[in-house]
């Protein structure tokens, strides 16, 4: 865009970083150049080792090899704290504020000096910065009353009120509902045009376009290339990013089978502050079908998951499994009438101190008692037949924890798959895995389909919704705002209804926009 | 030049040797003030740790000081593997001792078959009762069980001093203390002329149960999973409140035999001194085990070397028996900052790369 602007000393220079988790390799050798006041794009799939780099930069990792240079300055950063240092800040996915204390105390928190605090002096100066920055949030606000959108303000400002010149936000409109995304860009925009240089961590492609200057594309922990967005287009990008064409994904012709065996009847539920996050949610699933159920994060996917997983209590409505009403909050009576639960966070399905054995029995442990003790010899074998079949990588009786997120969510599928479940409920089951291990969860819920199963499939990746879907639900605040068929079903129109701008502008009568 | 901590278990080997160094570490730090009494500290560490095992009287008497350790440590650990951090074993060791003493006044004239179960009975429902309130505020209403457990503790020592200074004050006696309880019903030694008695038995006959609970039956797995994640245990179908009532309810039990084997196996009557602090013991038994029951074993016989150590050491050399105390305090403060090197290890300097 602006010659004098990559004329100038880069703001950040981050050279042939590497990156390994255990057996992942999350950055390979990837070269990353921030240049000073600009907005540059960090694109990738989820897993592509887009929040790694980020989380280098500022310090919660350590790269294997690689250097970092700030403004032309070689730089060691040890810590969040020398990467502040550096001008460097951070609002990561989940924030790092102080709910019983006010926006001024969070954000002058661990940048005092001095025992003494004033805390008058301290809120007039964050008034001060919050005017300043163009940055609306009311300084003696409790964090704990805020809206996530803003919190999200409390944390930019913290970043910036300690000198940041350099914002890294991760996935920072993954919280946010259609109308605080336009501010934080339009605050991001003002920010960029006063000098600050942003990276803005996403893998949502129309944001992209509306906001940044350049993108870095990254894949598989590798950079696959920095455009312009003035030089590039979507479609560039989706293929950039997926390594493929976006193409309607043909799917093997299938009978599709009519019994319906999951049907949610009118079902709402609340969210853990009490608020309705599930309103009145009716779906059906049939034998062989995968419904996928598309939404922006926070849009009651979570609660849905977890009404269906039995650890949360509808507040009415009902779940039905083959024509049989099934009380919600039980996951025994759930697992009982054939659901087959594959949860959001596979580290809270998981005891991580228990071994892979124990937790692959956890649920039906009843099964493996003889004469009233455990039988271990029976717990072995059922695990060691279950590693051969589901290919996983450890051993029965390692700690769970030691296993990798893509073995971890082999065990928690074993666990499941092999009951042979009527229903699937499945929530964001590639998050955070590396491609082969995506590859391989995909696969399998594919083969489950053909079963005969009725899966529904909770997901924040759109791309996994098109690919696997035969038809998609979309939830936007809870409600179920439309169903459409695989073939109907295309990036734009989802992304519409998703951001329930299309339900707005539905429920207007014709002309009267 | 910096120091980090990070995480990085201990090859096994080193395991055993862990509890050696910590002796060690203990020697030198205490030896100066042992030396400020006028005593060579050699001397006083042969007197500390080799002198209690070399006679047999003196051996046996590690296992009586270790008898109500073992009871303890095991009821607080049975309650911490399923998630219920029961600080209330002092309280409910009372709670026992009391209502031990009640049917143990009862029992003159009934043989001691029936007598001494009922005895053990009586302190086993006592400590499940004084462990109900908390272990039902935590499940129905998510209360705290730290404080409310620990606060019961002075309750039921203050009841026990009332009981002891009004009703059950032993007419015969200038010291605030019960009548004895029926002949029948106190614990039989198990060695002649030594204080070893039925208690030591029964304590580890609860360990190898609570063992097998723990480690081979669907509950004790249960437990387990409840105690290191309760999120998933639930989302596994586990009735976690159910499981925390239980662990809460038979540690408090445990803790309540404690009550009753002191008193039948030692005191005879009830005091107000009956526990020095076991039950608070039990905890750092339970810790120093690793919430293991043969740890738990191994770490309540080692404590009742020390404490029989400390008499030991001031008898022979003349030192105060708080010199004792300090090394006990410093050995355990030592031990455990030592085993958690079974898990960490720290580096020094700024790391590669």
């Amino acid at each position: 865009m602006d010659t004098s602007r990559s004329a100038s000393v880069p703001a950040v220079e981050m050279r042939g970083i590497v990156k390994r988790f255990q057996d992942v390799v999350a950055n390979d050798r990837v070269d990353f150049t921030l240049l000073p006041g600009e907005i540059h794009a960090l694109l990738g799939e989820n897993g592509a080792g887009k929040t790694t780099l980020m989380r280098i930069l500022y310090g919660l990792y350590h790269a294997d090899q690689g250097e970092i240079w700030v403004r032309g300055q070689p730089a060691t950063i040890r810590s969040p704290k020398d990467a502040i240092a550096r001008g460097i800040g951070m609002v990561t996915q989940h924030f790092a504020l102080v709910p019983p204390l006010t926006v001024a105390e969070n954000v002058i928190l661990g940048h005092t000096s001095g025992i003494r605090v004033d805390l008058a002096e301290a809120r007039r100066r964050v008034a001060a910065a919050a005017q300043r920055l163009r940055i609306p949030v009311d300084p003696g606000a409790r964090v704990r009353d805020l809206s996530v959108g803003e919190r999200q303000r409390v944390e930019i400002l913290k970043a910036l009120y300690r000198g940041a010149q350099v914002l890294i936000l991760d996935e920072p409109t993954a919280v946010l509902v259609p109308q605080e995304v336009e501010a934080l860009f339009a605050s991001l925009r003002r920010l960029r045009d006063s000098g600050l240089s942003v990276v803005f961590i996403s893998h949502k492609l129309h944001e992209v376009m509306a906001l940044c200057d350049r993108v870095t594309v990254l894949r598989q922990g590798r950079v696959v290339g920095t455009v312009s967005v003035a030089e590039t287009d979507r479609n560039t990008l989706a293929r950039m990013m997926v390594g493929r064409l976006i193409q309607p994904v043909s799917r093997p012709a299938h009978p599709a089978g009519h019994r319906v065996l999951l049907r949610l009847d009118r079902l709402s539920a609340r969210d853990d502050r009490g608020l309705l996050a599930v309103k009145e949610v009716s779906l059906a699933v049939r034998a062989g079908e995968i419904l996928g159920l598309a939404g922006v994060s926070g849009n009651g996917q979570t609660e849905l998951a977890q009404v269906l997983d039995g650890t949360r209590p509808a507040e009415s409505g009902r779940v039905l499994v083959d024509g049989q009403e099934v009380p919600t909050g039980d996951p025994v009576a759930l697992m009982a009438a054939g659901i087959g639960r594959i949860p959001e966070d596979r580290h809270e399905s998981v005891v991580a101190e228990l071994t892979v054995a124990e937790n692959m029995v956890l649920e039906h442990l009843d099964e493996f008692v003889r004469n009233g003790t455990l039988d271990r010899e029976a717990i072995h074998r059922h695990a060691a037949r279950l590693i051969q079949q589901y290919q996983i990588r450890a051993r029965p009786e390692d700690p769970i924890r030691t296993l990798s997120g893509g073995n971890m969510q082999k065990v928690i599928l074993a666990r499941v798959l092999e009951r042979a479940p009527k229903v699937l409920v499945v929530a964001q089951p590639t998050r955070g895995l590396d491609v082969g291990a995506t590859e391989y969860v995909r696969g399998k819920l594919v083969e489950q389909r053909e079963r005969g199963a009725a899966i529904l499939l909770i997901s924040e990746d759109l791309d996994e919704i098109l690919e696997l879907s035969d038809r998609i639900a979309v939830i936007y605040e809870g409600h179920i705002v439309a169903i459409l068929s695989g073939e109907e079903a295309d990036p734009e129109r989802l992304g519409l209804l998703m951001s329930g701008a299309a339900l707005r502008a539905e429920a207007r009568p014709p002309g009267g926009m | 030049m910096g120091i980090r901590v990070e995480r990085a278990p201990a090859p096994l080997w080193i395991r055993p040797l862990l509890p050696l160094l910590a002796v060690l570490l203990t020697f030198v730090i205490t030896a100066g003030l042992v030396m400020a009494v006028g005593v060579n500290p050699f001397t006083a560490y042969y007197y500390f740790i080799v002198e209690p095992l070399a006679g047999r009287v003196s051996a046996i008497e590690v296992l009586v000081k270790a008898t109500p350790l073992l009871l303890t440590g095991a009821a607080v650990t049975f309650a911490f593997v399923g998630g219920y951090w029961n600080i209330g074993a002092e309280g409910q060791l009372y709670a026992g001792a009391t209502a031990a003493t009640a049917v143990g006044l009862l029992m003159e004239g009934v043989p001691s078959w029936l007598a001494i179960p009922a005895v053990v009975l009586a302190g086993f429902v006592a400590g499940v009762l004084w462990a109900l309130p908390p272990a039902l505020m935590k499940v129905k209403l998510a209360i705290d069980e730290v404080v409310t457990t620990l606060l019961l503790n002075s309750v039921a020592l203050f009841g026990v001093s009332a009981l002891l200074n009004g009703p059950w004050r032993n007419p015969i006696s200038q010291w605030p203390q019960s009548p004895e309880i029926a002949a029948s019903a106190i614990f039989p030694r198990l060695i002649p002329r030594t204080r070893l008695h039925l208690g030591f038995l029964l304590a580890i006959a609860i360990i190898l149960v609570l063992w097998f609970v723990i480690n081979r039956t669907a509950f004790g797995l249960r437990m387990r999973a409840v105690g290191l994640g309760p999120r998933a245990a639930r989302f596994a179908g586990i009735r976690v409140e159910r499981t925390v009532l239980t662990a809460a309810l038979v540690s408090g039990g445990i803790a309540g035999v404690a009550g009753a084997s002191q008193l039948a196996g030692i005191h005879y009557s009830l005091i107000e001194a009956i526990s020095p602090g076991y039950g608070y013991t039990g905890i750092i038994v339970a810790t120093l085990g690793t919430l293991n029951m043969v740890g738990v074993a191994l770490a309540a016989l080692f404590i009742g070397l020390i404490d029989t150590g400390a008499q030991t050491v001031s008898r022979a050399l003349g030192v105060p028996v708080y010199l004792g105390d300090v090394i006990q305090a410093t050995l355990l403060l030592v031990t455990l900052s030592v085993l958690l090197f079974q898990f960490y290890r720290i580096r020094w300097g700024r790391r590669a790369g």
